[in-house]
This record gives C-alpha cells, sequence and structure tokens, in this order.
C-alpha cells in the first residue's frame, strides 16, 4: 500500500534513540497519539525529550497525552532544496507549533495544504498523524493543518 | 576599587599578527585544508615579525579538523604548550577561541597563542548540503523528516518570529547585504571583489528559505585565517601596533539549546546576558563602539545581534537599517568592513575579526575614521555565541 505523504520518501527516517529516550513518542505516534514528557514531580512539561527535568531535576520523567491542537508560533517557506530528495519538492512549509495546553512546548512539523499559502503566526492548527510504511523504516509523523 | 583587583581580561593581552590565504570559493583551492592553515598560521607569523619557532599555543573552535599538535610538529616547535578548542559549530565559537587564547596568555600558560580557522568546503562537507543517510537520530530527528537540514532553515524560523514580533520590514535585511557587497568592492582579497550588488538584484534574487533571499545567506568558501596574541609587554616591542582586547567572553542564554527549537526566549541571536557582560568586562557602553564586525551566517542574525548588543532598538530597525548608517568611513554605525561573511570569506568569522585588528591599526580598505573601539560578534543564534572588542589602547577611560 502506497501512504500519501506530505514530503517525498528519501528523507532520513527518525529512529528511536540507543538509549530509549524517546521510544515512547514514536510508539504512541504509531498508534495515533500525541505524547510528551512530564515530570512526576512537579509537573512541567518537556519537549524535546531528556533524561531529567530541567526545572526540579527529577530523574522521574512521565509521558502524557496531549491534545493535538496549538497555535502557529514561526514559520518558513523553503524554495530551495539542501537533500535530494526534495529536488522537486519546493517550496514546502515548516512550522513551529506552541501547545497552550502543555506548558507552551513547540513542536515542529509541515503545515500540510498549499505550499503557498498565506501563513498567519498567531492562527490556531491541529495535529495530523502521517504513516511512513513504505521504506524500510516505519514510523508516524505528527504534521499539522490549520484548524477551519 | 583598583582595577588590577579584578578578575578581568581587560588590556591584558593584545593582538599582534593577523594573516590568511588567498580566499577562495568553495573547491577553488588548489591547497589541502591542513596547508591553507599552514599558510595563515605563517602569514601571521610574519605580519607580527615573530619567527615561527615563538609559537607555543594553539586555539580554534568549530570543530576544526586541523589538530594542533600537527601543526607544531610540522612547524618544528621547540614547545608546545597550550591548546584549546570552543565547542560547537557554526562560527559561535570565533571570539571564544580568541577568549581562550587570551587566557592562556594572561595566566601564563603559554606566550604566543595562535587562534585559526582552515576550512575547505570544497574538499569536505558543504554547510549548505544535506548527506543523504537513511536514519537519523539526536535533535536532529525532530527536524530532518520534515525537511529542515541547513544552518539558513535552522535560523530562518527565529529571524521570522523576531520580524513579527517588532514588525521589521525586508529591507532592514537587504541593508545589510548590500553594504557587505558594497564594502567588498573595495577589497581586492573579497570573493565577491569586482561584483556588487544592487537593490535591484537582491529584490530579483531567489527564496533560499523566507525571509532569507540569496544575498542574505553567506557563502561557501575554501581557505584560512589565523592571528597571535601575546602580553602588552611583549607586543610593545613587535612590528605592529598592538590591538588589545578589552574583553573577549563566550556564553549561552537561559535553555538557548533546549532540542526542537525550544528555547524559551526564542526569536533571539542569543547575546542578551552576553551583550552586557562583554561591555562591563571591557569597561564600555555601546556608544564607545567605533565600528562592528557582526557575523553575517544570515543577515537575520545581524539584525537582532545589533538589537542585543544595544546599538539600534528594536523599533528603530526600520528607519535605521540603511546602507549610509552601515557604510565606512563615516556612517553612524559601519559594520562588516571587509564585505565579511556575505562578500569577502565565510572564513567562519575568523576573517571579522582580522578584520577587527585592521580598523585599529588604521589598515582597512574602508577605514573607518579614528576608530579606537572595535566590536566583534560571533555566531549569532547558535549555541554558544561570543564576542569580543579590541581597542588601540589598555583601556578605553
Amino acid at each position: 500500500m502506497t501512504t500519501e505523504t506530505y514530503l517525498p520518501n528519501g528523507l532520513p527516517a527518525p529512529v528511536p534513540e540507543n538509549d530509549g529516550l524517546d521510544t515512547p513518542f514514536w510508539e504512541a505516534a504509531a498508534r495515533h497519539e500525541l505524547v510528551v514528557q512530564r515530570c512526576n514531580s512537579c509537573q512541567n512539561f518537556q519537549w524535546g525529550p531528556e533524561w531529567i527535568c530541567h526545572k526540579c531535576h527529577s530523574f522521574d520523567i512521565g509521558w502524557t497525552p496531549i491534545e493535538g491542537r496549538g497555535v502557529l508560533y514561526s514559520y518558513e517557506r523553503i524554495w530551495h532544496p539542501v537533500h535530494p530528495a526534495l529536488g522537486s519538492a519546493c517550496p514546502y512549509l515548516v512550522i513551529l507549533v506552541e501547545l497552550p495546553g502543555a506548558g507552551s512546548i513547540r513542536m515542529l512539523g509541515n503545515l500540510l495544504g498549499d505550499p503557498e499559502q498565506e501563513v498567519v503566526i498567531g492562527s490556531e492548527v491541529e495535529a495530523v498523524f502521517e504513516d511512513h510504511e513504505d521504506g524500510k523504516f516505519q514510523y508516524t509523523l505528527v504534521q499539522w493543518r490549520t484548524v477551519q | 576599587m583598583t582595577q588590577e583587583s579584578e578578575p578581568s581580561i581587560r588590556g591584558r593581552v593584545a593582538v599582534v599578527g593577523i594573516g590568511a590565504t588567498t580566499y577562495y570559493k568553495r573547491g577553488a583551492a588548489t591547497s589541502p585544508e591542513f596547508v591553507l592553515g599552514l599558510e595563515a598560521i605563517l602569514n601571521a607569523v610574519e605580519d607580527a615579525g615573530l619567527s615561527a619557532g615563538d609559537l607555543d599555543g594553539f586555539s580554534s573552535f568549530s570543530n576544526d579538523r586541523n589538530e594542533p599538535v600537527r601543526f607544531a610538529s610540522a612547524l618544528g616547535l621547540p614547545e608546545f604548550k597550550f591548546s584549546s578548542m570552543v565547542w560547537g559549530g557554526g562560527g559561535g565559537g570565533g571570539s571564544a577561541a580568541v577568549a581562550n587564547a587570551a587566557a592562556a596568555v594572561a595566566a601564563g600558560y603559554a606566550n604566543y597563542v595562535v587562534v585559526y580557522r582552515a576550512l575547505a568546503q570544497g574538499q569536505f562537507d558543504r554547510f549548505g548540503q544535506a548527506a543523504p543517510v537513511p536514519t537519523v537520530s539526536g535533535h536532529k530527528k525532530w527536524m530532518s523528516p520534515y525537511g529542515m537540514f541547513s544552518p539558513g532553515q535552522q535560523y530562518a524560523m527565529r529571524v521570522q518570529r523576531f520580524m513579527h514580533d517588532h514588525n521589521i520590514e525586508q529591507d532592514a535585511l537587504k541593508a545589510i547585504a548590500l553594504t557587505s557587497y558594497y564594502h567588498a568592492q573595495q577589497n581586492p582579497r573579497a570573493v565577491m571583489h569586482g561584483r556588487p550588488l544592487t537593490a535591484e538584484k537582491y529584490d530579483e534574487s531567489r527564496w533560499i528559505v523566507e525571509p532569507f533571499h540569496l544575498y542574505d545567506c553567506c557563502m561557501e568558501n575554501d581557505g584560512a585565517a589565523a592571528l597571535i596574541v601575546t602580553t602588552p609587554e611583549r607586543a610593545e616591542k613587535l612590528k605592529q601596533p598592538p590591538v588589545y582586547v578589552l574583553a573577549a567572553c563566550q556564553g549561552s542564554d537561559y535553555r538557548q539549546a533546549a532540542p526542537a527549537h525550544n528555547a524559551p526566549d526564542y526569536a533571539t541571536s542569543n547575546f542578551k546576558t552576553l551583550a552586557p557582560r562583554l561591555y562591563e568586562t571591557a569597561g564600555i557602553t555601546p556608544d564607545d563602539v567605533d565600528v562592528a564586525q557582526v557575523y553575517e551566517n544570515f543577515t537575520g542574525g545581524v539584525l537582532m545581534s545589533i538589537v542585543e548588543h544595544g546599538l539600534c532598538a528594536a523599533e528603530d530597525v526600520n528607519d535605521f537599517f540603511k546602507t549610509e548608517n552601515f557604510r565606512a568611513p563615516d556612517g553612524k554605525l559601519p559594520i562588516n568592513t571587509s564585505g565579511g561573511n556575505l562578500a569577502e570569506c565565510y572564513m567562519h568569522g575568523l576573517e571579522l575579526i582580522t578584520e577587527a585588528v585592521r580598523q585599529i591599526r588604521g589598515s582597512s580598505t574602508n577605514q573607518v575614521r579614528d576608530a579606537k573601539v572595535s566590536l566583534v560578534v560571533s555566531g549569532p543564534m547558535v549555541q554558544p555565541v561570543s564576542n569580543l572588542v579590541l581597542a588601540s589602547e589598555r583601556s578605553v577611560r
């Protein structure tokens, strides 16, 4: 089965770290669930994954499901391909999303839809799970689309 | 309080020699990178009026491939006393490498420390291209699968937000690019010498990644640069007028390297704590700065650095960022007077530091009139960053 993805195949596949730091995120994404780190001691949200809570220095960090809704914090429209797989994929949009429901941590992703659309900082976006099933490595990316 | 009791580097070290190779377009150097490094070091030795055997310390940054012990052996140095490397990629460590060299001299670890950077992008990986690899881990994992690879793509996101927050117009970035190209036309060393840039050509140039046009991005080059520091007492007996280090600092603001673009203060060049510390160490204020070399990885980094170094308020950027204000010899704030990373050579900003030295010596091809205090800003937006103040006297007041 061929799946539809925002960017073409051939980009590096994200693989969980050897030390297991981010495994829960990728397992959840494969189930189409969004989880992030949250400190079990002080309840601080944290992203990207780290072994220690930067607020209270507890090593007891858990993973918590969050709502895939955020605010577009910044963006960039990429016109010049720097990777061989992107030769005919430009332009495309990368956005930075702030998640007010999760301690205002931020996540990167592509903004789905017309790559030449007008992008508005501050607009509401929601998470979309994009399965990559065709290559040697299977994984699911969290992507974003504007809330209509 | 006596100045001697302060734990300060101010006035305790001087730059006595600068050197470089010919600067080449990427791939155009005919010598291997290591040989370029040797040439730059020997040119700095000659400029200082030293002999190579006087060198006893090395300092570099950005994971330079050329190990100091190899240089020391190749040059037959009688005694190797000090080496140091600033962690972190990009040009953030440029002034920090001078700081480490200065600290070594002030502490007496070594007498003549050479700061060097040799970089032949034509012989090794290019910064502006991503190697095709099957998988990605570490912090790049949160970016590469979304097509976010190159430094330009890392930093456009920060600059976009800064421009949004302060209503900065594209013309502000354009003024920075035009300034570097303007200065390069008077600098025969510059790769872009003889290739002027006009406002129209900038406007018509392609986007690399919004908000960066082609001319907002540094070049990719081959070459090497070097400079030598020693104590004022030794410096005053040498060939060149001493150029004193008033301050050299490295640093990074709170959690600026948080993964996946999670620095709490995001739209910043990462100089908010460092710039005040630099001025305090140097014993100067922003008003004392006569000329500034501000690292252009991308024009947006220059924009935020100038604001964070107190040289222009964010709300005044659209009015102040004009080429006439940035030009030598008599702009209000002459910047990047050699052509810098955009138009002289991308030698990871070490070429900016050698130009800052020339401004104090009075030997720049775009000399600022009566320049006494020369500022360098290294590698905005990376972590860590660094900065430097050079001066004609051991203290300004």
